[in-house]
């Protein structure tokens, strides 16, 4: 007779690879359908994009208009336009705000159903996020842009080498903001309570990002340090500035590496304080 | 008086509840000042890019951020969390508010009182000081006046636009993120001198909805500028009037929400 062992028998003992693979299909297909049926939420929240693509275009436009040479940050009116109004769909696919439900797991007790399942709760959430993006790149980003091209001239690329630079860079773009978002969620782990983390990170992450105005309106110094020391830049306005050719080509995957490198750095960071997290664990509730 | 007593009661549960985790509301505190701040270094940031944005300089843009950043904080902070209703009527707790022998408005008011904004006010206030510091404003009883109430009434007309978002979810669910454009975009747009936006835009926003009346119009008769657009001097003393309206009809709006509402029954 076999013995017992408390291992997780693998859907597919026999292709442990091919298993992980469905399994994290699986998960992201939870993740598409999961934000499939807030059909009302997703209208709502495009009308909103598209409201904020008008107010921070003409604002943006404006400011084009009576900037010396009339390219603020080196972006002419058109590449600003795009920048807005790409940037109010690609900021669902990213993701930046709106994500507590770890937070909200860790303070209720729930994360202990994801100890217990045989997939690191870092590769499952990753999993459902990257479901989330997928949803989120079908449905969000075409009408604020169908609307900006109404509305504005916009910029369309001109190299071959941006669309698929620009298609890693939002791939990029997304784990990196699953993986920052997955580290203020996980001071839960110590603090109990996230709101205050969350909310700072609301806010920093959008402006830092380069929701509110294109980052290199700020002076040269302050650019190339948020760049190099900090993964926000590689959240929004890396792929936004790859979209509209801010760069020359060699400067451009320069900064898809760049960007790279922070996704790998931040997902790390993050597996290792759930390590860490696992082991000083109190489970709430009860 | 049983009836402030209850309320009373109300906000002392909301209190006890922000400051049950400190850190967190520490944090939620010091952030939130920082969010108002970054509207205003937005501000700072683009008219470092040019130097006259919509035929205004960087000082009399301030003006009306000032304005706009304390009415906006100020109803923020009184009435902001009324967005929450979402949560009431998508779980059906609105039941419990409605069984109750208060009115509904200031019980969710009260019960959700964001005390983390309260530092918020100290920013808000210091951006129209440091407008009004920058500014050269001639003085006459009249615009004395009307920096008291053009900021008051702000806050009425962002407080009135708050219900009315919130309203919806009495029709339509999930449409919070509906709101945010009025709410947050009513702050954005009146932010700037209005002369930024498309005419279509500006008609609708700043006309229609009456968002034109909350810091523009009031900012250039306390700068003693003549209209670009064309309205005469007195329209800035008109945000009282405004802001009455909109409560008005916020008042019916969410009397019919109210009346409308059907409880989840799960």
């Amino acid at each position: 007779m076999d013995t017992l062992d408390a291992s997780v028998p693998a859907i597919s003992p026999r292709r442990p690879i091919g298993a992980s693979v469905a399994t994290f299909r699986a998960l992201m297909g939870s993740g598409f359908r999961r934000y499939a049926t807030y059909r009302q939420a997703t209208i709502a929240g495009t009308f909103t994009n598209i409201v904020f693509g008008f107010l921070r275009c003409y604002v943006l436009l404006a400011v084009a208009a009576g900037a010396a040479g009339g390219a603020p940050g080196g972006y002419d009116a058109r590449q600003l336009a795009t920048f807005v109004w790409v940037g109010q769909g690609l900021l669902n696919v990213v993701g930046i705000w709106g994500w507590g439900d770890l937070a909200d797991r860790i303070r209720t007790g729930d994360i202990v159903a994801d100890l217990v399942r045989p997939v690191s709760p870092v590769t499952a959430y990753l999993a459902a996020d990257l479901g989330r993006a997928t949803h989120a790149l079908v449905t969000r980003v075409g009408p604020p842009v169908l609307v900006g091209a109404l509305f504005f001239p916009l910029a369309t690329p001109s190299r071959w080498q941006t669309v698929p630079l620009f298609a890693v860079s939002v791939l990029l773009a997304v784990i990196g903001s699953f993986a920052c978002r997955y580290l203020v969620n996980a001071t839960a782990y110590w603090l109990d309570d996230a709101r205050g983390p969350l909310m700072f990170w609301t806010l920093g992450s959008g402006v830092l990002a380069g929701l509110y105005f294109p980052l290199r309106l700020l002076p040269d110094w302050m650019t190339v340090t948020l760049w190099v020391a900090t993964p926000l830049p590689g959240l929004l306005q890396t792929p936004l500035d790859v979209l509209i050719e801010r760069d020359q080509p060699a400067l451009q995957a320069g900064l898809v590496a760049l960007q790279a490198v922070w996704a790998v750095i931040m997902l790390a960071l993050a597996h290792w304080v759930q390590r860490r997290a696992e082991r000083r664990l109190v489970a709430q509730g009860g | 008086m049983g009836e402030l007593r209850a309320y009373a009661a109300l906000f002392g549960g909301r209190l006890r509840s922000a400051t049950a985790y400190r850190t967190s509301f520490a944090v939620e505190m010091v952030t939130n000042a920082a969010g108002t701040l970054i509207d205003v270094v937005t501000v700072f940031v683009l008219y470092h890019a040019a130097a006259s944005v919509g035929g205004f300089t960087l000082d009399e843009a301030l003006m009306m951020t000032g304005i706009t950043a304390f009415a906006f904080v100020l109803a923020d902070l009184t009435v902001g969390n009324i967005d929450q209703l979402e949560t009431y009527v998508r779980t059906g707790r609105l039941d419990a508010v409605l069984v109750r022998p208060l009115a509904v408005l200031p019980q969710l008011i009260l019960a959700d009182l964001p005390l983390r904004k309260l530092m918020r006010l100290a920013v808000g206030t210091g951006v129209l000081g440091l407008a009004l510091a920058r500014n050269d404003v001639d003085w006459t009883p009249a615009r004395a006046l009307l920096l008291v109430t053009a900021p008051i009434s702000g806050a009425v007309f962002f407080g009135a636009i708050f219900v009315l978002s919130a309203a919806s979810a009495f029709w339509w669910i999930d449409s919070g993120k509906l709101g945010h454009g009025f709410t947050y975009g009513g702050r954005d747009f009146t932010s700037y001198p209005i002369t930024v936006y498309g005419s279509w835009f500006r008609t609708l926003f700043a006309y229609g909805l009456g968002f034109g009346f909350v810091s523009y119009q009031p900012a250039l008769t306390l700068l003693g500028r003549a209209d670009p657009l064309g309205l005469p001097s007195w329209a800035g003393y008109l945000s009282p009037l405004i802001a009455l309206v909109v409560s008005a009809v916020a008042a019916v709006v969410w009397r019919l929400g109210v009346r409308h509402y059907r409880s989840t029954g799960s």
